[in-house]
């Protein structure tokens, strides 16, 4: 039993925490767990060629791209923009959580980058978030603008990774395949990608109940703060 | 039938394709990025099966790959280019001739996959598509080439401009499209090195191991905690996996590995949402919006983030053994 091999994971944590780039991280700690734990050089190459060839399913969601990459150069991210605005009337609260529910069921088909911070947030919600506020009567000081904003980043976040797993083709679900697979288990994508739906649920109904006490704690303006 | 050794032989050819576009744009790095990592996609196979035989090089040149992989990604650059305006107002136009039939194609590509894998049960010929070993992904590619030719239909465009935008989509996520099979490479060589075993062992001289609710919460707060430092799930699922999930949740008190990797995945994102480390999604965000607390949105988070922690506890605790 030797705790040499531990470096790697060392390497792994100083290396994120320092933010070098994350591919050479991972590279470099691999090397270094292997170095660490006394494989010679051409036996450790060979491993990580090897584990490297025997992973290269988690590559597979690129065959999605062009399909994607096309809808979008023919206005996918303009259209759900076009459904965004659509929840022009609603209440800030109603619309926060129509966005949550629509980014999570995009995600869920994989189709996490038609919105986004730079694509849909800027540009769409936090505005529409604002106005709404200001047509219930919210009190518009700086500080409560900038709390409405920061709640419709949060929205976008929860939707987006609450909503992803449950599509097969995400990273995440052959990450966890792949490993499970190199471990002799065999699983299949989809049985991985269906047991992600009950936390889906339950994010949703969790932030969807926040947005609705937020959105009543601004109302009445009892801030803290 | 289709197999998936075909499949990974299209993904290979496809990043030839996209190598030899950037490298003719003059775009080096990234061309000799895609191109360096189609080989092992064109030959995975033969690779392992050298291996198999005994013969080691081929394994060893594909090390020597991946570190060089390692070292182009430090190099090169994620550079969004520039939308000018023309092409703005064409997908504008575009978006308002297309309308909703746009989302079609992209829904194809779960609804195929799922339709394809119930095909056992249809009559031939259908039913001889897809090959038997890993069917999720060989229906999943079937679905993804159904879907480009329903979106070619949609849209009028041509294959060639499809590999375009394909490319155009691979270069913008660059270095982080390799991320998770670099970090599932990670997994295999930690097993291998005995990482896993080092934990576990430590684990065990902190917690109670023959208790699985210590187990269970030591996982569970151990993917958290890692996701916190680093600033990424996927990095801290190979460790908390080989650590803990493996040997002491699945070996030793039979828990059900589906369950415990989606929902240990998304105990991990619980994480996510809490640290300045994913700067992408809780500080880039800040900025964008002038928050003057660049902490903004992880406080609007955290609430939902420790509720969101404690059910999944709760679902792996119900579900998983």
């Amino acid at each position: 039993m030797s705790y040499w091999p531990l470096l790697g994971v060392a390497v792994v944590i100083a290396g994120f925490v320092l933010r070098r780039n994350p591919a050479l991280v991972v590279v470099v700690a691999g090397l270094v767990s292997g170095i660490a734990a006394g494989v010679p050089v051409g036996d450790l190459l060979a491993l990580l060629g090897r584990s490297f060839v025997e992973n290269r399913a988690l590559l597979l969601f690129v065959l999605t791209l062009p399909a994607i990459g096309m809808l979008e150069r023919h206005g996918l991210r303009e259209r759900a923009q076009d459904w965004i605005a659509g929840f022009r009337r609603l209440t800030l609260a109603r619309l926060l959580i129509a966005y949550l529910g629509l980014r999570q069921v995009l995600s869920m088909l994989g189709l996490t980058n038609v919105a986004g911070h730079p694509q849909t947030v800027r540009p769409l919600l936090a505005p529409m978030a604002e106005a709404a506020a200001a047509r219930e009567g919210i009190d518009a000081d700086a500080g409560t603008r900038a709390e409405v904003r920061a709640l419709a980043a949060a929205t976008d976040n929860v939707g987006l990774f609450f909503g992803e797993d449950v599509f097969i083709a995400i990273g995440a679900v052959l990450l966890i395949q792949g490993f499970y697979a190199r471990a002799g288990i065999e699983l299949e994508p989809l049985e991985i990608a269906l047991w992600a739906l009950p936390t889906a649920i339950a994010a949703f109904a969790i932030h969807a109940l926040r947005i609705a006490w937020v959105s009543r704690r601004l109302r009445r303006k009892e801030r803290p703060r | 039938m289709i197999r998936i050794d075909h499949v990974y032989i299209v993904v290979g050819l496809f990043l030839v394709v996209a190598a030899f576009a950037n490298l003719r744009a003059g775009r080096r790095i990234p061309g000799l990025f895609w191109g360096v990592l189609a080989l092992p996609f064109l030959f995975g196979d033969a690779i392992l099966a050298a291996h198999e035989a005994g013969t080691e090089w081929p394994a060893q040149a594909t090390g020597a790959a991946v570190v060089l992989l390692g070292l182009l990604a430090a190099r090169s650059r994620l550079a969004s280019p520039a939308d000018d305006d023309a092409a703005v107002r064409a997908r504008r136009a575009e978006a308002d001739r297309i309308g909703n039939r746009l989302f079609l194609p992209a829904l194809a590509i779960p609804l195929v996959t799922v339709l394809l894998l119930g095909s056992s049960k249809l009559p031939a010929p259908l039913d001889a598509l897809v090959g038997e070993r890993q069917t999720t992904l060989v229906a999943l590619a079937v679905a993804c080439a159904v879907a480009m030719l329903f979106a070619l239909r949609t849209t009028r465009s041509t294959f060639p401009a499809a590999l375009g935008e394909g490319t155009r989509l691979l270069d913008s996520m660059s270095w982080a499209a390799l991320l998770p099979m670099l970090l599932a490479t990670l997994g295999s060589v930690f097993a291998a090195t005995g990482v896993g075993e080092a934990i576990a062992h430590l684990v065990g001289l902190v917690i109670p191991t023959d208790q699985r609710l210590a187990c269970l919460l030591a996982f569970a707060f151990g993917m958290v905690l890692f996701t916190v430092v680093m600033g990424n799930a996927f990095a801290a699922f190979p460790v908390m996996m080989a650590g803990i999930g493996l040997p002491l949740l699945i070996r030793q008190h039979g828990a059900d590995p589906a369950i415990l990797g989606a929902i240990g995945m998304l105990t991990g994102y619980c994480g996510t949402l809490l640290t300045p480390m994913a700067a992408n999604f809780n500080i880039v965000p800040a900025v964008l919006l002038e928050l003057p607390d660049q902490y903004g949105v992880i406080r609007a988070q955290v609430v939902t983030a420790l509720g969101l922690l404690a059910v999944n506890v709760a679902l792996m605790w119900l579900l998983v053994f």
